[in-house]
């Protein structure tokens, strides 16, 4: 008991901050928890009134015991009425408990398909060893943003997110917005978001996808819609050849390796199957959670990605000191 | 002739060790000579895989098809132009062939070349069924899982100019 008691103040971080497992920072969330506290309530008061239900028993059994054996008073009443009776009251109640409930969660269901069913914005979210590539749809396709590791989402309007897998299933989970999805690969699924506050959540891959599952995080920024906007412009600039100290950082990436595989806007090297480096050095963090965005960091990751993240998909590019800087310089300029 | 039981105990424990050997994983540059490489990366699960991703990423498939040919040779079959052991085939990849194979010496890393390598070999030579990938990446025929498209989600409350129509 004093064990549990000790373990409990740990448990209580989960239920705050950027990663809050009682996250109501959103419709969806708040309605899955209001529907919670319900559950909640009923199960606590059903609980206790069993328990004293049971300690009363225990307690006239042992009485009634004492007067059948002779040793107190007169004989034992008939219970056959008070049982009968009882029977009738804890089934009837029982039937009425779980009846409320699932009209609460019929109610609570209907609530949720109504907050999605009309979203401005829609975002494709797709699950990849180990990150996350997000695509902002546009009828016009010249204004699909396609970034990594981020997602920013207006606050009061419902954004659907359109759910995929590249490789292996995947879990979205923004906790403090609301509950997980999968994501399959094969197949689509959705989740629509209503975000009723401003803020910047950690959201995590809630399904064990490999060796670096725990480094597959996404950061996520809750924001008015003008600043929203002002983003989405920002992400729409592309980021042509740059000119002076940089120009040496900008040949490496695109005569390396790099092209192969990773994008910048307005630039030749166009890959698709890594994360979209346009606006790379304005993200918080690098490898999808894994470090920090500082020019340290870009370094440490671009010399040797497997020592930071074993097993994930960017190799090893050998390259001199001088090259590494002048990479690194080019690449913080990514803003 | 009957085996006692601390005997049978002990041939299900050797028995059981053989499930504990597991294939090591080299993520950082190998480094290694071509022979000492061809045996690295040949037999092993890991590579393998990896090269079938590339082989998808690299956009392999937009000539040689899944193997079966297209604009590019075909690698399914028994016939190798220029040479159908591991190092000849990474010299292929590296510095590209007559007619189209382009060089991707610098658009993909040494050890990338050699699992590309490794999953190209695999589609016609005698590779052995435990490293092969349980599935393959070419269309198939048999029926897709799901046939029915996504609906978009229903609105609840029916707009104007929908009631209008009915």
């Amino acid at each position: 008991m004093k064990r549990a008691a000790l373990i409990l103040p740990l448990l209580a971080p989960g239920c705050a901050g950027i990663q809050s497992a009682n996250g109501r920072d959103a419709v969806q969330g708040a309605l899955i928890g209001r529907l919670f506290d319900v559950f909640l309530g009923v199960a606590v008061v059903v609980y206790a009134l069993v328990i004293v239900y049971l300690a009363l028993a225990l307690l006239r059994g042992r009485r009634h015991r004492r007067r059948e054996s002779g040793l107190q008073g007169e004989p034992a009443p008939s219970l056959e009425r008070p049982w009968r009776i009882g029977l009738i009251l804890f089934a009837s109640a029982t039937a009425l408990i779980l009846f409320g409930l699932a009209i609460a969660t019929w109610l609570t269901d209907r609530a949720l398909a109504k907050a999605g069913a009309e979203a401005p914005l829609e975002v494709e979210v797709i699950g990849n060893q180990w990150w996350w590539e997000v695509r902002y749809q546009d009828p016009v396709a010249s204004r699909i943003v396609r970034t990594a590791n981020e997602l920013h989402l207006p606050v009061g309007q419902t954004t659907r997110l359109t759910l995929k897998s590249n490789d292996v299933i995947h879990s979205m989970w923004i906790p403090n917005l609301s509950g997980k999805q999968d994501m399959i690969p094969g197949r689509e699924s959705d989740l629509a978001l209503h975000p009723t506050r401003t803020g910047t959540f950690r959201a995590q891959c809630a399904e064990f996808c490999g060796m670096q599952h725990a480094n597959m995080a996404l950061d996520v920024t809750v924001e008015s819609p003008a600043d929203f906007r002002r983003w989405y412009e920002a992400q729409l600039v592309p980021q042509p050849a740059p000119g002076g100290a940089a120009a040496a950082g900008y040949a490496i990436f695109q005569n390396r390796q790099c092209a192969s595989c990773h994008a910048v806007g307005g630039t030749p090297a166009s890959g698709q199957v890594a994360p979209d480096l346009t606006h790379v050095a304005s993200r918080n963090t690098i490898a999808a959670g894994a470090l920090p965005m500082s020019r340290e960091n870009l370094a440490r990751w671009v010399s040797d990605p497997q020592a930071v993240k074993p097993g994930n998909n960017m190799p090893k590019v050998p390259l001199s000191q001088s090259e590494l800087g002048a990479l690194v310089a080019y690449l913080e300029t990514l803003k | 002739m009957s085996l006692r039981f601390p005997e049978v105990i002990a041939a299900m424990l050797m028995l059981a060790a053989t499930g504990c050997h597991r294939e090591s994983r080299d993520y950082r540059s190998l480094a290694l000579q071509a022979q000492d490489r061809t045996k690295a990366f040949g037999g092993n699960a890991f590579h393998l895989a990896q090269g079938q991703r590339l082989y998808a990423w690299m956009n392999c498939a937009g000539c040689h098809s899944h193997g079966g040919g297209g604009m590019g040779p075909p690698l399914r079959d028994d016939e190798w132009r220029y040479g159908g052991s591991l190092p000849e085939i990474v010299t292929t990849i590296l510095d590209g062939r007559p007619n189209g194979m382009p060089s991707f010496r610098g658009k993909i890393t040494e050890d990338q070349a050699w699992q590309l390598a490794t999953y190209v070999r695999s589609l016609s030579a005698r590779t052995r069924e435990d490293i092969l990938s349980g599935r393959a990446d070419e269309p198939s025929n048999v029926e897709p899982p799901v046939l029915d498209e996504r609906k978009p989600v229903r609105r609840v409350t029916p707009r104007q100019d929908d009631a209008s129509e009915e």
